[in-house]
């Protein structure tokens, strides 16, 4: 069963067209991530998921109600988290859930000992107003109004965006608690890391369309197998070590003459390796690194929006 | 956690309404936090008003000789529910850019509280800064003449502000921009200036003097010193003379023509 599903969503202003057919099927309680640049489309397809934007064409279902034409159904079983920390900075944590509780029609009862609950669970019991929060309890303040409901679907655009890697991780242990719960999550991110680390599918967008979609790994496996990379000490030998390395490679081989680096991809990491430790010990070669990586995110991001080919 | 069902009228404006209170409570806890906003938006005006009275109001030639506070305070009160024009427009386009609207707009609470919540709490606002205005007026030697004329003119100062609140809600949708809020923040003066709060308009030039009648400001002002038996502005055209129905007239018409549009705004949000 899907929780969120779009086919064809298109949101055009004027000749300009932001998103340019969109396809989307999120099963329930998994993590997609939508990836993209910034303008790809991500934050519109997330406002017209949530009801806040009509789409100019395509339809889209979540948690089972038509975006459309249920908006208020679908309004009851989302949260939305926005790009922005998006509670009252003169309140302090608990009046802005209590306010949003009672605004979700909880009696007064139920929205202070909801409001108490999750300021717990996110850790957020902080006596002053939001505006004296640090950015990562701000953002977990957030998420936890977007939770008031326990909402079967939950919107993330760009949840750490701005936010320090210790705020960051911080928001990260939270998300993925509430996945624990069962809850759905789709998430924008520009993050490549974040999207490793939180989703189960990636869709990868670019001017409005998908790309690419399938799990992180299977994104990575689209460019080809490991990375080497050897570091050579001396310049003067960075020609010789790419020939060394283009002889066993799989692809064309990189050269970065400022940090010394040689790339190449390779199928057989072990044996590739051995073979090209040996050949530059051979030609007196000295290495100060050597490493078999996978690709990063990053990558295989660059090489899907920017390679040309997969653009129609 | 709550089961969806399809409410009839009388239940969606039932929550309309309860949704708005609570929207419109956020503002009080707010002066609640924030003790000295509310105070400072009382001072203001006072400020104001000492200003133009002891260092202008000698200079000032008030019709029928009265004194200049008997003739400024029904303009300060009129000027005060102005000023409400740009509070209104930076508390909505605060939330507008803030992305708190938007958070409004995916909870499943009644959409048009949004803009009642605004409206309850602004009228709240201005009753308090008015109530402090008129303790300053009573003060400085200002009286009224009976208990029924004051309530009349208060009705109308705030019926002003109604109206004025969702002009300001339209620009605050219209621009989402806190900064822009400084624009109309510097009309206000000038279109205060250009009425009959602090002069009587028979002493500018011909043209001005007819503007400055017109001004729906100096229509609230005229009626507003009539019911509290105030030294009037001595104008004798139409307008002049039609200062009380012009006191509703152009509320009415105000708020009206903008209600429409920041309604239609506000709906528009999702284009």
């Amino acid at each position: 069963m899907s929780a969120v599903l779009a086919q064809g969503l298109r949101k055009s202003y004027g000749e300009k067209a932001a998103l340019d057919g969109i396809d989307l099927d999120v099963r329930r309680g998994t993590v997609r991530g939508l990836l993209g640049p910034n303008g790809a489309g991500k934050s519109t397809a997330v406002r017209i998921l949530t009801t806040l934007l009509r789409p100019s064409g395509g339809r889209a279902e979540v948690a089972g109600f038509d975006v459309t034409t249920q908006p208020r159904q679908v309004r009851r079983n989302i949260g939305l988290v926005g790009q922005h920390a998006a509670v009252d900075e003169l309140l302090t944590g608990r009046q802005n859930l209590e306010l949003f509780g009672r605004l979700c029609h909880l009696s007064a009862v139920q929205s202070r000992s909801r409001a108490a609950e999750l300021l717990e669970r996110f850790g957020l019991e902080h006596p002053g107003p939001a505006k004296e929060y640090s950015g990562g309890m701000r953002r977990r303040l957030d998420l936890a109004a977007g939770m008031i409901l326990a909402p079967p679907v939950l919107f993330l655009d760009e949840p750490t965006t701005g936010l320090d890697p210790r705020s960051r991780a911080e928001v990260w242990r939270s998300v993925r608690e509430l996945v624990s719960d069962g809850t759905t999550v789709l998430l924008t991110t520009q993050y490549l890391e974040e999207a490793d680390q939180l989703a189960d599918r990636v869709s990868v967008i670019d001017a409005g369309r998908v790309v690419a979609e399938g799990t992180p790994d299977e994104l990575k496996s689209r460019i080809g197998g490991d990375q080497l990379d050897v570091v050579v000490r001396d310049p003067e030998h960075l020609e010789r070590a790419a020939e060394i390395i283009g002889g066993v490679a799989s692809g064309p081989v990189e050269l970065d003459r400022d940090t010394r680096h040689v790339r190449g991809p390779v199928n057989e990491r072990v044996r590739s390796l051995t073979e090209v430790l040996t050949a530059l010990a051979a030609a007196g070669i000295e290495a100060e690194d050597v490493a078999v990586r996978r690709p990063t995110l990053d990558e295989v991001f660059l090489n899907l929006t920017e390679a040309g080919g997969v653009r129609p | 956690m709550t089961v969806t069902t399809l409410d009839s009228p009388v239940t969606r404006a039932r929550w309309a309404l309860a949704d708005g209170w609570t929207v419109a409570r956020r503002d009080l806890i707010h002066w609640a936090n924030q003790p000295m906003t509310v105070v400072f938006g009382v001072v203001f005006p006072v400020v104001i008003t000492l200003a133009f009275g002891y260092l202008f109001g000698g200079a000032v030639k008030v019709p029928d000789g009265a004194d200049y506070f008997a003739f400024l305070m029904p303009g300060m009160y009129g000027m005060t529910m102005l000023f409400g024009l740009s509070s209104t427009m930076i508390a909505v386009a605060t939330d507008a850019s803030k992305g708190v609207t938007d958070r409004f707009r995916s909870m499943p609470m009644a959409p048009s509280a949004v803009l009642i919540g605004r409206a309850i709490a602004d009228l709240l606002h201005s009753v308090v800064v008015l109530a402090g205005l008129l303790a300053c007026g009573l003060a400085v030697g200002w009286r009224p003449a009976t208990l029924s004329g004051t309530l009349g003119a208060v009705g109308l100062l705030l019926l002003l502000r109604f109206a004025l609140l969702w002009a300001g809600m339209y620009l605050g949708l219209l621009t989402r921009d806190p900064g822009a809020v400084v624009a109309v923040q510097t009309l206000e003066f000038p279109i205060g200036f250009l009425s009959n709060a602090f002069v009587a308009p028979g002493t500018m030039p011909g043209w001005l003097g007819a503007v400055a009648e017109w001004n729906p400001l100096s229509s609230t002002v005229a009626a507003a010193r009539e019911l509290f038996g105030n030294p009037g502005w001595g104008g004798d055209s139409w307008v002049a003379r039609h200062a009380l129905p012009m006191a509703v007239v152009w509320p009415a018409l105000i708020t009206v023509v903008f209600f429409v549009l920041s309604v239609r705004r506000y709906q528009r949000l999702d284009r």
